[in-house]
């Protein structure tokens, strides 16, 4: 666009016309833009008029222009979600009204079971349990047959459903005292039964201690719970004492720490974050680890 | 040639040109800025909706102050694929008492907006000591700092009332109960529990960290952390009726 107060000029080496504009002697070239440019400029504008007629776009006094598409992402993924639950409760229908029992004896149902059991054990169980399922100190290895709250299918299912210590009503509750803390053994005491409880599966216990004084308190305080032999109680929670496995370590400072601070681990109840198809696939792929009774 | 000519007055005014371009871009600003603050359908009535307890909102400034928001957004997209790992997603309604909100773009790790209730407080605590202590392929840095820290309650009083100045509605009774709400949150045993779950409903009431004698920053990272998602009722919550 050359000023017109400057008339047209056209440089001459390049024969371009220029702005006009001149320092020095310097002219600025009025190089226009490339015409394929150009174009797909004026199309992306055109292009907005024929989305605004579409598409949802101007804003009015109550409401927005909705678009003769009709768009909704929030209607799109309403129907691609209950495409897909619809999708699922056709495969997984078998599911619904079979016992835990049938899914795990019949191959279809296990298949599914098995398949949507690790996708959500990834998601929901691994943060606490591992990938593989095998735990962390005061998470329970899922692997082994060692089991707090049971093994069996329902009691697994149960666990999933409602968690330990969780805040659902329909939670398990097991209460592990501080012993320690609430003053009912002191320093002496809970070192004897801290290597009475470390004997139990062959351990060596704190130097010093009675282990006639720690069975007696022993049988006084825990057996009530873990079993006169230390063999647990499901029931309670109460884990089996005189195998090799610890959920919270058996070092003498970890087993020392268990009597006398009390230990409470927690799982979350999952009914409201699981549908029941997705909670049954579970317990029967949590069954099948390895451990399952 | 003569509308085209016009502009050389735009060109030799600086001034007038500021004000030309402020007001261009003002323009475009308002049409898309101002509808959200009178179309009915930008925020969805929903129940359970309430703000953030004292020690909640003391966990989230920590939150904010260490940057969680950098790798964790809190908006789970209306998207299949986002829906069938993380659950409802977000609404506005649930982020109207976030000054500011947390959002986010930037997803190293997974999106919080509905964490809360999903892991124990255990686990958050010993997570966020060393996560890889629980999440050996994680990539979270550890935070033990915050388990050592004492949490500072003096100022909880002024946090309330500047968010109810940015119009989050704390009525007087709750700023005047908020250093009494915030250690009960994090105490089952003490007194003022049943006072706070009548101001505060659906607040978990716990010790977080394991340690009630003192009050840390873990206590209310984990408090703010349990309750991410879970005050919306989804079950009477209208889907059809909220569609865009």
């Amino acid at each position: 666009m050359a000023d017109a107060s400057h008339g047209r000029d056209v440089d001459e080496l390049s024969g371009t016309e220029t702005t006009g504009h001149e320092w020095d002697g310097i002219k600025e070239l009025n190089t226009p833009l490339p015409s394929w440019w150009v174009w797909v400029f004026y199309a992306t504008v055109a292009w907005s008029v024929v989305y605004w007629i579409l598409m949802p776009s101007w804003p009015l006094i109550s409401d927005y222009t909705k678009g003769i598409r009709g768009h909704s992402q929030r209607a799109l993924v309403a129907e691609q979600v209950a495409e897909l639950q619809a999708f699922r409760a056709e495969r997984g229908a078998g599911l619904i009204d079979a016992a835990l029992e049938e899914i795990r004896d019949t191959p279809e149902l296990l298949t599914f079971a098995m398949a949507n059991g690790q996708a959500a054990f990834g998601d929901n169980c691994a943060a606490c349990h591992g990938t593989g399922a095998a735990g962390f100190v005061g998470y329970p290895n899922l692997n082994d047959d060692a089991w707090l709250w049971g093994g069996t299918l329902e009691d697994i299912h149960q666990t999933i459903l409602f968690g330990i210590r969780s805040a659902h009503d329909e939670t398990r509750f097991g209460d592990m005292p501080g012993f320690g803390r609430d003053g009912v053994l002191d320093r002496e005491q809970i070192r004897d039964v801290t290597a009475y409880v470390l004997s139990l599966s062959g351990l060596e216990g704190p130097t010093g201690a009675n282990l006639e004084e720690g069975a007696v308190i022993y049988a006084d305080n825990c057996a009530a719970c873990h079993g006169d032999n230390g063999e647990g109680v499901h029931a309670l929670g109460a884990p089996n004492l005189a195998d090799a496995i610890w959920l919270f370590g058996s070092s003498i400072e970890q087993v020392t720490e268990s009597i006398a601070n009390g230990r409470a681990g927690v799982m979350p109840a999952f009914v409201d974050r699981l549908d029941p198809i997705t909670a049954k696939s579970l317990a029967v792929y949590v069954h099948s680890l390895g451990g399952g009774q | 040639m003569s509308i085209m000519k016009r502009h050389t007055i735009l060109e030799k005014n600086s001034l007038l040109l500021t004000v030309s371009i402020l007001v261009v871009v003002s323009i475009g600003g308002l049409v898309e800025i101002v509808p959200l603050f009178y179309l009915k359908s930008t925020i969805e009535k929903v129940e359970g909706m309430r703000p953030y307890t004292p020690l909640e909102l003391a966990g989230r400034e920590i939150y904010v102050r260490e940057g969680c928001y950098v790798c964790h957004s809190q908006m789970i997209r209306p998207m299949r694929d986002e829906i069938d790992r993380y659950g409802h997603y977000s609404l506005a309604a649930e982020s109207m008492y976030d000054r500011p909100f947390q959002w986010g773009s930037k997803r190293s790790g997974p999106d919080l907006a509905r964490v809360g209730g999903k892991y124990s407080d255990q686990w958050h605590m010993e997570h966020l000591i060393n996560p890889q202590a629980v999440v050996p392929a994680s990539i979270m840095p550890g935070y033990p700092h915050i388990a050592e820290r004492d949490l500072e309650v003096n100022v909880v009083r002024e946090t309330l009332r500047t968010h109810q100045f940015l119009g989050v509605p704390y009525s007087q009774e709750k700023i005047d109960n908020a250093l009494a709400d915030l250690r009960a949150q994090a105490n089952p045993d003490s007194e003022g529990v049943d006072a706070l779950l009548e101001r505060y409903p659906k607040a978990v009431v716990s010790d977080f960290d394991g340690d009630t004698s003192r009050l840390t920053e873990m206590d209310a990272l984990i408090a703010y952390l349990q309750m991410l998602g879970t005050l919306v009722d989804f079950s009477i919550y209208d889907n059809k009726a909220n569609l865009r």
